[in-house]
């Protein structure tokens, strides 16, 4: 019998909401993130739309010493992990430093600090670029300043696998526990809103050309036609379940099972590995398809992605066989941040059981689905899968469930 | 026209741009005697200033002689130096 690993904090910062409880409340109400890009002038660009966290001043959060040596969103990711171990009553000062870590999940790293940097070296010199560039762009980052703001030196690291990573990060986390670390600060909260960042997710021939907020991002519609990205994320605090209990930690669930799979390779003809990823983390948590109570879905809102999704949640659920949600519907696609935010309003549907809806969708009758639309549900919510699918190939899934007594 | 010499003013200045200022710390009390590393600078905070140093006073210093000063006192020793040894060449 492994370790049992549960989440005791939440630190979120989302596009419809800075803050575990303003994200909650805007997300059960279906309140939308999704505007115009204001981080910089998007407009003669092919996509306008973006989620970008709300009233975020990093100044009023960090020390000045912090500020010329770090990304945007190493700045919401500081903030993010301060509030988690908040949340969980955490003070890392009093903690035995070996006896905490930090593994969090990125896509790209800090482009926005990395495209001025380029940019000062390609019209002024070498000599103009930060000396911060060194770290400040790179996907380790949110771990190490963490680490270094914290001062927690166990096990640390990062996870990319796009958009997986934040599933695969929290992976990564549980196994530390079970080796014998008590709390790790994990997750994931990125962001790339910046011309560099735009240019390279333009690229890669997903993103929602759509001015309309409340038409851009449709996953599992008729008008799928990809998605709107966004910033921020969440974190959470990661601990072993007897430790928790020892100092009278609130839990908000368990992190009871998970499953990684690669897709094979394009043109093979063979299955997807979603459905496997499912099977795998179902297994590991010990239920059958009947006892899930809902599936937070990856949403890629690319018609032969929701294809994909659609079936694999059928084959193993059956037609309309488990409510399914896309809160990300209000946040956009948050890079490496968007599963680690839905881990989060998965917990917090089993605290408050409720299963907040999915925005303006209207699901393809084919899918077969039972997608929770328009209004958030009111049901006991005892587990709850995750799903999140990282561009190139991977498949990643987990369960959390409400921690016995 | 650069500026002919570096004072404490203009480094607290550069010190704040580079690397921002630990709470704890008077940035405007008596510093010239005070190490980097009370001041909360490390080595990096230390090569970003001197790389602005550089632009700003269009110099080139040794970078060994920004990595081995200690305070602000002995920084401006060295950079002023410089600075009088290039204008007078």
């Amino acid at each position: 019998m492994s370790t049992s690993v549960v989440v005791t904090g939440l630190g979120v910062t989302a596009p419809n909401g800075l803050g575990t409880d303003a994200y909650w409340a805007a997300t059960r109400s279906g309140t939308s993130g999704i505007e115009p890009v204001k981080r910089f002038d998007a407009s003669e660009y092919p996509a306008v739309l973006a989620g970008e966290v709300p009233g975020f001043v990093a100044e009023d959060y960090l020390p000045s010493r912090l500020m010329p040596q770090t990304d945007h969103m190493t700045r919401l990711a500081l903030v993010a992990a301060d509030w988690a171990l908040a949340d969980a009553g955490v003070q890392p000062s009093e903690w035995p430093a070996f006896d905490m870590g930090v593994i969090t999940a990125s896509s790209s790293g800090g482009f926005e600090f990395g495209q001025n940097e380029l940019q000062a070296l390609w019209s002024k010199g070498g000599q103009y670029v930060s000396a911060y560039q060194s770290f400040a762009w790179f996907y380790a980052v949110n771990t190490g300043q963490i680490s270094i703001r914290t001062g927690m030196k166990g096990p640390s690291g990062v996870v990319v696998s796009d958009q997986a990573g934040g599933l695969d990060a929290v992976a990564q986390a549980r196994r530390q526990i079970r080796k014998g670390s008590r709390l790790i600060v994990t997750g994931g909260v990125d962001g790339s809103i910046c011309p560099w960042g735009w240019a390279a997710q333009l690229a890669g021939g997903r993103l929602s050309t759509s001015a309309d907020p409340d038409r851009a991002y449709l996953p599992f519609d008729p008008g799928a036609s990809g998605h709107v990205p966004g910033e921020g994320g969440a974190l959470v605090i990661l601990e072993d379940a007897d430790s928790a209990r020892e100092r009278g930690a609130r839990v908000y669930g368990e992190v009871a099972g998970y499953g990684a799979t690669f897709d094979p390779k394009p043109g093979s003809g063979r299955e997807p590995g979603l459905r496997r990823a499912i099977e795998i983390a179902l297994d590991e948590a010990g239920l059958e398809p009947g006892e899930l109570d809902v599936v937070f879905a990856d949403a890629a809102a690319v018609p032969e992605l929701d294809r994909v999704e659609a079936e694999a949640i059928r084959a193993v659920f059956g037609p309309h066989g488990v409510p399914v949600t896309a809160p990300k519907t209000m946040t956009g696609r948050l890079l490496s941040g968007a599963a680690s935010l839905d881990l989060a309003a998965a917990l917090l549907s089993i605290r408050d059981g409720v299963v907040p809806p999915t925005t303006n969708v209207s699901p393809l009758p084919e899918y077969e689905l039972d997608l929770v639309v328009g209004e958030p549900r009111v049901t006991d919510v005892g587990s709850a899968l995750v799903l999140a699918r990282g561009e190139g190939g991977f498949n990643s899934a987990m369960v959390v469930r409400k921690a016995a007594d | 026209m650069p500026t002919q010499e570096l004072t404490i003013e203009d480094l607290r200045r550069i010190l704040r741009e580079a690397a921002g200022e630990v709470e704890s710390v008077d940035l405007d009390g008596d510093i010239l005697d005070s190490t980097f590393e009370e001041l909360g600078y490390d080595s990096l905070a230390l090569l970003e200033t001197g790389s602005r140093i550089e632009r700003e006073y269009g110099i080139a210093l040794e970078e060994t002689s920004v990595a081995d000063v200690e305070t602000p006192g002995a920084l401006l020793e060295v950079v002023n130096k410089q600075l009088a040894t290039e204008h007078a060449a």
